[in-house]
């Protein structure tokens, strides 16, 4: 049952090789993937294409299950009121960005849109320390200690000076070198928008291939 | 006409608006704003978007709730029209999006772009075709050609699928329906033909582009390693592909133009001397051991130079197999060229800019640190903690940047370190000298052992099997930074592979230049045993006599079969060499560790010797140095190629199974695509180092006289002059040789140098330009951000933040396409930017509405109390007549 007999339609298909970075091949692969997600009663093309399917299924997928950002992907991407499902087509539109023909534009959209944890539309502090949580990992030993993080982040910002909104943190600061925020905070706003977060990833060499997801 | 219409338009369009304009912008929040943000970014075609007003979002929303119910039907659609040219009130109406989703959340919305709505020209079109006017004609085109970029570039926007799925269909049933409408009488067929033709041949893009992925070998299992080691193993293997397709193409080109060719045209085998193995060697000719060495048969076969015959052409295809033979030398090396530099040069169009990139090494460790390939939790550990140690590291970098221990101590370890390093590789070039040499003094004696025959390839592998890891323990004494030091690892095992090939190759040489000293005593014998053996007396006067049998001719030893030979059999011991230290090293490692751990009396996984990391560097560098000798062999030895393609097919399956059987991911995981480039021009170093020895034989060494393609001339590339000679008519003839005057080629290296120069310095002068350009963008920031907080102090705290981010947005394109001109079709988009495109006075007037999270941030020096007075004193106010309008809140 479980994809084989079930194929999407050519249209549809066309349809989402026009909108997708994604081949004929790798749409056919992903509705195997997410059929096999489905229990085996809803398995046929039309309901496959309605029903959604829950986070924790999607993150049970090897491909997602290591990454640090699993559950930020998924909300970004889903389209459903409380954005804990995913349907097909969001599913799609994670691995059409996460392809290897995507272009950095679009990649370094939703990264950004991935690192928003608050959902506010720009990087802010909180957004950058949770940033670096996730990337040092749960276990303890590699935890980075606060004043170790907040030294990191003033790099990406602290010109922003004492007047910010966050001014609980200048006061630990010996060193007043300014790290990522100061590197990538254009205006000096005390966060990174869109506009600044798109400008340094343009510059990073390796954004490209590392924001990939291969089923 | 119509662009025109569409500016009057849009200015009515902007006069109306302004008034409501900010009230809307307070109202509308979020939202409105937010949703502009996504469509700051142009797709990367460049290809602007089609008449998409940005700023629709910021009507009231309950105004496009109305109007969506406004249906599809055509008798409205014309009011509407009508409606449109009267007054040009209901224009913003009309824009308003058909459909509106309801359900979505707002959240969502925030970051959806606002929908596409039909372009309200349209509607008069509806009424019918018969009476479409040119100017309305035009308007159509321009917006069927619209829909067609739409449709483009849909997949460029960060939109759910279903709303790009519902502006798919509606904007493919748009072009379906006008595109009809377009042209008249002949020329609308011709038009309707011209979109099925593109239709079909769209489709057959994708059709093709989809069979291209599926012929790409080993998808899968490349997927497999990248999910378990990272992307930096996995680039080795990528590589390693890429090689392979290389090799085919060559493999292609050598064997479908010479050896094929030559198997099936040529004179057969023991038909003449060249092509027969000598009488002496006959009875050990098939013997295994012999074969090995690539002697007997094989020496004696179409897989070597000395095989090939100086007849001019061959066959009754009349076939110049000389000719093919030369052209396909140059043409290994002219493809092989051209592949590695369009490679590298699309790897860099990447990343453009090394240099700022320095500026941001914090951020890069931040936002593009995680791999996403990763499925491994393992390998998800490593990086975790590679992370926070690069973290770590760089913080510690920064804090202790001035702080220098012992300095005396650490530059006298590292001169010791290369002092140790240079001994090393002094030593093992020598060693190499030495043993080809004893291996020229071997090949003189008769009986010599197993190891005597093969002393030189053995010696190599074991050099380049453990001076790496002898290098690496001198690093240690250097105390480098890991990033640093592993360069340095790079570049010396660099430069003890190239040592090596090239003591190989000056000893090669030596004794090519032995060989051919003896030519001319040979050929006098030769010579002296022809015409004793027809002029012998004791042999019947009346029978004509048989001609000597070619195992019988005494023959020169052929220099080029004997390099040939000497690279067939490095690359087949390097292979050999390699397997088995995969074979020992890894695999029989990772099978003790792992069953003798529950026997053993400390843990051997986590101690001692665990398991084998997957060497990248060592790989690539193996990689690209076999790739030399390939290239430098294949001249030689054209059966090379071929035996390189089996080797990387067999090495593909072979690695990929003992990575995945018996590697653990890396401590260090080293990003793949900054070293990617690296290879690439290690490999082009090696491609021109590999030419040079070869260009200088072919060029400056005469062929033996008695065997290959080009025996009996002066030098190999007289072929050329021959066939020029001989087959091209005689002015063409005088041409080549005008071309290859001096006074004519002298003046054209000039020429590329002055271009060289002159393309330099145009880049040296846009770089300036650019880094004149980021420095205006802070300057501008700063003056607008001093200005924005001051009126942030005195207003109230009701904007949402986001407002500044889409605004900025703007901004930054703006600043970064300021030099493009905005095609016209955008013009019709109600925008800030297709206003007055290039300038950004204008748009940064518009961000002028305070926002509150600005209000903390001013450039340094300024001093919150003294924000009141600076609005007034500002020049921003001045310079900018808009933000003079604005009444301050």
């Amino acid at each position: 049952m479980g994809g084989s007999g079930s194929r999407l339609s050519k249209e549809l298909l066309a349809e989402y090789q026009d909108l997708t970075f994604l081949t004929k091949q790798e749409i056919l692969l992903a509705h195997k993937r997410f059929c096999e997600l489905l229990p085996p009663e809803h398995r046929s093309v039309e309901e496959s294409l309605q029903i959604r399917v829950s986070l924790e299924q999607i993150l049970s997928l090897p491909e997602l299950k290591a990454n640090p950002f699993k559950e930020r992907i998924c909300r970004v991407f889903s389209t459903s009121p409380a954005r804990d499902s995913l349907s097909f087509e969001d599913f799609l539109d994670l691995l059409s960005v996460f392809s290897d023909t995507a272009t950095p534009d679009i990649k370094s959209h939703y990264a950004f849109r991935i690192f928003d944890f608050d959902d506010d539309g720009t990087l802010n502090r909180e957004d950058l320390s949770h940033l670096v949580n996730c990337l040092t990992g749960q276990g303890e030993d590699t935890r980075l200690s606060a004043s170790e993080m907040k030294q990191l982040i003033d790099n990406v910002s602290s010109r922003a000076g004492p007047g910010s909104q966050r001014e609980g943190l200048g006061l630990g600061l010996k060193l007043s070198l300014p790290q990522i925020l100061e590197e990538s905070d254009i205006d000096r706003d005390g966060t990174i928008n869109l506009s600044e977060f798109q400008h340094v990833i343009s510059r990073s060499p390796d954004f490209a291939s590392s924001f990939k997801i291969v089923l | 006409m119509s662009h025109q219409l569409k500016g009057r338009g849009e200015e009515g369009d902007r006069s109306g608006r302004r008034p409501t304009r900010k009230q809307a912008a307070r109202a509308e929040g979020a939202a409105g704003r937010r949703g502009a943000q996504p469509g700051q970014k142009e797709p990367a075609g460049g290809s602007p978007r089609p008449g998409s007003p940005r700023r629709k979002q910021a009507e009231p929303r309950r105004h496009l709730e109305e109007l969506g119910e406004q249906g599809r039907s055509s008798a409205e659609r014309t009011f509407e029209g009508r409606r449109k040219r009267d007054g040009r009130a209901s224009l913003k109406k009309q824009r308003a999006p058909p459909k509106k989703e309801k359900e979505v959340s707002r959240k969502e919305e925030m970051w959806k772009r606002p929908k596409k709505h039909r372009p309200p020209s349209l509607a008069s079109s509806a009424s019918g075709a018969e009476t479409l006017s040119e100017e309305e004609r035009a308007r159509i085109l321009e917006q069927v050609e619209d829909k067609k970029k739409l449709i483009a570039t849909m997949r460029n926007k960060p939109w759910p699928m279903a709303k790009k799925l519902r502006e798919l269909r509606e904007a493919q049933e748009f072009v379906e329906k006008y595109e009809g409408v377009l042209g008249k009488g002949k020329g609308k067929r011709l038009y309707a033909y011209r979109m099925l033709v593109a239709k079909k041949w769209v489709k057959f893009k994708r059709d093709f582009d989809n069979f291209k992925t599926q012929c790409i070998p080993w998808e899968m299992k490349i997927k497999d390693i990248e999910s378990h080691f990272g992307s930096s193993v996995a680039s080795y293997f990528i590589f390693l592909r890429w090689m392979y397709g290389v090799n085919l193409v060559l493999f292609g080109l050598i064997f479908g133009l010479v050896i094929i060719p030559e198997v099936l045209m040529g004179v057969p085998y023991g038909s003449i001397p060249r092509k027969t193995v000598p009488r002496a060697e006959e009875e050990k000719a098939m013997d295994f051991s012999v074969l090995w060495d690539f002697e007997g048969y094989i020496k004696y076969s179409a897989l070597f130079y000395g095989f090939y015959n100086n007849q001019r052409t061959i066959g009754w295809l009349r076939y110049r197999l000389p000719m093919a033979y030369f052209m396909v030398g140059v043409s290994v090396f002219g493809y092989s060229l051209m592949i590695v530099i369009r490679s590298m040069a699309s790897n860099t169009q990447g990343s453009a800019s090394d240099g700022e990139s320095a500026n941001f090494t914090f951020s890069f460790k931040m936002f593009t640190s995680w791999d996403y390939l990763i499925g491994n939790s393992e390998t998800a550990d490593n990086k975790y903690a590679s992370i926070t140690t690069s973290f770590k590291e760089s913080i510690v970098d920064e804090q202790e940047s001035n702080k220098e221990e012992n300095i005396h101590l650490t530059r006298f370890l590292r001169v010791l370190a290369n002092f140790l390093i240079i001994c090393c590789l002094c030593g093992s070039g020598y060693l190499i000298y030495f043993v080809v040499k004893r291996s020229q003094e071997f090949s003189k004696m008769q009986n010599v052992s197993w190891y005597e025959r093969n002393e030189v390839e053995i010696v190599m592998s074991l050099l380049g099997m453990f001076c790496p890891p002898l290098f690496e323990t001198i690093a240690a004494l250097e105390n480098y930074h890991p990033r640093i030091g592993l360069k340095w690892q790079l570049g010396r095992i660099f430069a003890l592979f190239l040592g090596n090939l090239y003591t190989f190759l000056l000893a090669l040489m030596d004794d090519v230049h032995l060989k051919l000293s003896n030519e001319e005593t040979i050929k006098n014998i030769t010579h002296w045993t022809l015409f004793n053996y027809y002029n012998s007396s004791g042999w019947n006067e009346s029978v004509p006599r048989p001609p000597l049998h070619p195992a019988d001719v005494p023959r020169g030893s052929c220099w080029e079969t004997a390099v040939g030979i000497e690279f067939m059999r490095l690359t087949v011991s390097d292979m050999l060499v390699t397997y088995i230290t995969i074979l020992l090293g890894d695999f029989l490692r990772a099978c003790f560790v792992r069953f003798m751990n529950y026997c053993w009396c400390w843990d051997l996984e986590a101690g001692f010797p665990s398991y084998a990391e997957f060497d990248i560097s060592g790989n690539v560098l193996g990689l690209i140095f076999n790739q030399g000798m390939i290239w430098m062999g294949s001249f030689y030895a054209p059966g090379l190629v071929g035996i390189n393609v089996l080797r990387l097919l067999t090495s593909m399956y072979f690695q990929c199974w003992a990575v995945m059987s018996s590697n653990v991911p890396h401590e260090r995981v080293f990003k793949a695509s900054r070293s990617n480039n690296f290879y690439m021009g290690l490999l082009l170093l090696v491609l021109f180092l590999s030419l040079l020895p070869v260009a200088y034989t072919i060029m400056s060494l005469p062929p033996s006289f008695d065997c290959g393609p080009f025996s009996g001339k002066n030098r190999m590339y007289d072929v050329i002059q021959e066939t020029i000679e001989n087959d091209f008519p005689t002015f063409l003839g005088k041409i080549f040789a005008f071309l290859a005057n001096p006074g004519l080629i002298i003046p054209a290296i000039l020429l590329m140098f002055l271009a060289i120069y002159y393309l330099n310095s145009v880049s040296k002068s846009l770089s300036r330009a650019n880094a004149q350009l980021r420095k205006k963008i802070q300057a501008l920031r700063e003056v607008e951000k001093s200005h924005k907080s001051v009126k942030g102090r005195s207003t109230a705290q009701s904007e949402d933040t986001a407002k500044d981010a889409s605004q900025n947005a703007t901004q930054l394109q703006l600043i970064e396409e300021g030099t493009t001109p905005h095609p016209a079709s955008q013009n019709q988009t109600p925008d800030k930017k297709a206003q007055d495109p290039g300038t950004s006075t204008s748009a940064s007037g518009t961000t002028l509405p305070a926002s509150r999270h600005i209000s903390g941030a001013r450039p340094p020096g300024v001093r919150p109390d003294s924000g009141p007075a600076r609005p007034q004193t500002h020049p921003w106010r001045s310079a900018s007549g808009k933000s003079a309008q604005r009444p301050p809140q």
